[in-house]
């Protein structure tokens, strides 16, 4: 179990347990849809944004432990957030998981985020990480369409 | 053929489990330090030694293309492939070889059958009956056809344990089906479907019927004439054989009026820049080279375990799914998803709290091997109003002591996640 617990961090578990910011938004201005085929994951992302900041962000759907608990920590983390450093954030998150960065090197950038730094020993949980970050680049970007971890 | 004469001399000997592990060299190693519990069987089974030999000592003896050379490796080559074609009739009591079909896959069967047989007798208006327990395979393949020709697909609906509602299916069957095509064996829910019974009723009504059999030909005896089974499709990977091999079965009379599915080499008798005269059955349907290594090694996977009895591996894996049905409905918070009175070899759950893909995670760290997600069958997803399962489906090399460590890990995925 001590391999697993490095995978499912117990920040992990307590975030899928009581997923923060899992609700629809009143007043939201971008919103964005994301889907996993392989495991069927759905998810919706709202935000709120005034002159280019990331005012609120919340979500629903369904998933699996990784990514309900990386939609509630990301949600968290990019309040207060210009929609640039959102757009940088979204890089190193995906570079930590894919096993491109170490997160170390830089631990101010990701805080709390490098728990998910497991997920680069289980390649087939990548997408469920990232599924939440791919959702928030379409949000952030304003595109209207479903984002699909597919060709992850 | 001494030795699968002198095991079918001795009906009653029991079923040796250990002995048969041995004959599978990837079922001796550890996963993540644990040994292997493969219960991933309905995507694909392991290979016995017996069909690894075959395919070596093919490409090591007597490699060469078939039906042109006059060489004498061509004609060994060529000798191999056909006696493949008679090992796989005699294995699903087909009248002749010449309604046997290789093909790459089980669906590569059933698109072969949408682009001709679908194809030339489809219309506007016209429909074709599915059952709400499809693999997209078997139902992607229609849709095209369909919207091509303005036909329209019907769906037999499934009762909350995973039936098929047979008087539903009744009613759908009207004076535009043209044809019904449904699963032997649903891949997610275990359930066997009537289907002769299904046959019957649609001939009655003068509908032919294609069998999708990916799931049943590896569990059970198939015999596509006591079945009356226009169509039947299987592959060869799920049986034991390797990838890239499949069959179609199709009635003589009803492949002779189809026309053929790829143009190319081997399907014709003479090409003139005016006219080609298309070859005879079955090669009509067998355009290049065809997977000779993958058909031969699929006729040492049938020669496999017709030499220990089919009969003998439904008792084991039904004994097998009978015990997986009692212990993991012992794990607290799992509900069994696909409970119908006929199934085989397909246990399919969720837990409370828990996503299948994170049960997937954990019971892979103790070295079993199960299938998470929606496995390909989308709207049987949605009817059954759940996202996805995770699902242990059981071969003739699987044994309690699988199952016991399968429900062990289980019990650590609530540990960690409740």
């Amino acid at each position: 179990m001590s391999d697993l617990r490095e995978l499912y961090q117990e920040v992990i578990l307590d975030h899928n347990r009581r997923p923060r910011n899992f609700r629809a938004m009143e007043g939201a201005n971008r919103h964005a849809e994301g889907y996993n085929p392989l495991c069927g994951d759905r998810l919706s992302l709202y935000l709120k944004v005034e002159d280019g900041v990331i005012k609120d962000a919340s979500f629903q759907g369904s998933g699996c432990a990784i990514s309900k608990a990386s939609a509630s920590m990301m949600t968290d983390s990019v309040k207060g957030k210009t929609l640039g450093e959102a757009r940088g954030m979204f890089e190193q998150f995906h570079q930590m998981v894919t096993g491109n960065a170490d997160p170390l090197a830089h631990p101010e950038r990701l805080g709390k985020l490098a728990v998910f730094e497991g997920v680069r020993n289980y390649p087939a949980r990548v997408k469920c990480a990232s599924l939440a970050w791919h959702t928030l680049r379409s949000a952030v970007d304003a595109k209207d369409e479903v984002v699909s971890t597919e060709a992850e | 053929m001494t030795s699968i004469a002198s095991i079918a001399a001795r009906p009653q000997v029991g079923f040796n489990v250990r002995r048969i592990r041995e004959d599978f060299p990837i079922l001796r190693q550890t996963v993540h330090g644990k040994p292997l519990v493969y219960l991933d069987n309905a995507a694909t089974t392991q290979k016995p030694r017996a069909v690894l030999d075959a395919l070596m000592a093919y490409y090591s003896e007597d490699n060469a293309n078939v039906h042109r050379g006059v060489h004498l490796l061509s004609e060994r080559a060529t000798q191999a492939f056909e006696d493949a074609r008679a090992t796989v009739q005699r294995f699903i009591n087909a009248a002749s070889t010449r309604e046997i079909v290789f093909t790459r896959n089980a669906t590569e069967g059933i698109n072969l059958v949408a682009q001709t047989f679908g194809r030339t007798r489809l219309g506007p208006g016209d429909e074709v009956v599915i059952s709400a327990m499809e693999h997209h395979s078997n139902i992607v393949p229609w849709q095209m056809v369909c919207e091509e020709k303005g036909a329209s697909l019907r769906v037999i609906p499934i009762t909350d344990e995973g039936a098929l509602q047979l008087e539903e299916y009744e009613r759908l069957l009207g004076p535009h089906t043209r044809l019904v095509s449904i699963v032997h064996l649903s891949n997610v829910l275990g359930t066997i479907n009537p289907v002769q019974q299904m046959i019957a009723t649609a001939h009655r009504r003068g509908v032919p019927v294609l069998i999708d059999g990916s799931q049943a030909a590896h569990h059970m005896t198939v015999d596509v004439q006591a079945l009356d089974a226009d169509f039947y499709v299987f592959t060869g990977h799920k049986l034991y054989g390797p990838t890239g091999i499949g069959v179609l079965y199709g009635k003589e009379r009803l492949l002779e009026e189809m026309p053929p599915y790829q143009g190319g080499g081997d399907m014709i008798k003479s090409v003139t820049f005016e006219k080609t005269t298309y070859n005879a059955l079955p090669y009509k349907f067998e355009a290049g080279t065809p997977n000779i290594a993958g058909a031969i090694g699929l006729a040492a996977a049938v020669d496999y375990v017709t030499g220990i009895g089919m009969d003998r591996i439904s008792a084991h894996e039904r004994e097998l799914l009978a015990y997986g049905t009692a212990a993991l409905s012992g794990v607290p918070g799992l509900t069994l998803i696909g409970t119908a009175a006929e199934k085989s070899s397909v246990l399919s759950f969720v837990m409370d709290g828990v996503h299948p893909h994170d049960i997937g995670t954990v019971v892979d760290q103790e070295g079993v091997a199960i299938r998470t997600g929606h496995h390909c069958a989308q709207p049987l997803m949605q009817r059954l109003g759940i996202p996805a399962t995770a699902r242990a489906s059981l071969a003739l090399y699987n044994t309690r002591e699988e199952i016991d460590v399968l429900v062990a890990a289980l019990h650590k995925v609530r540990e960690l996640f409740t």
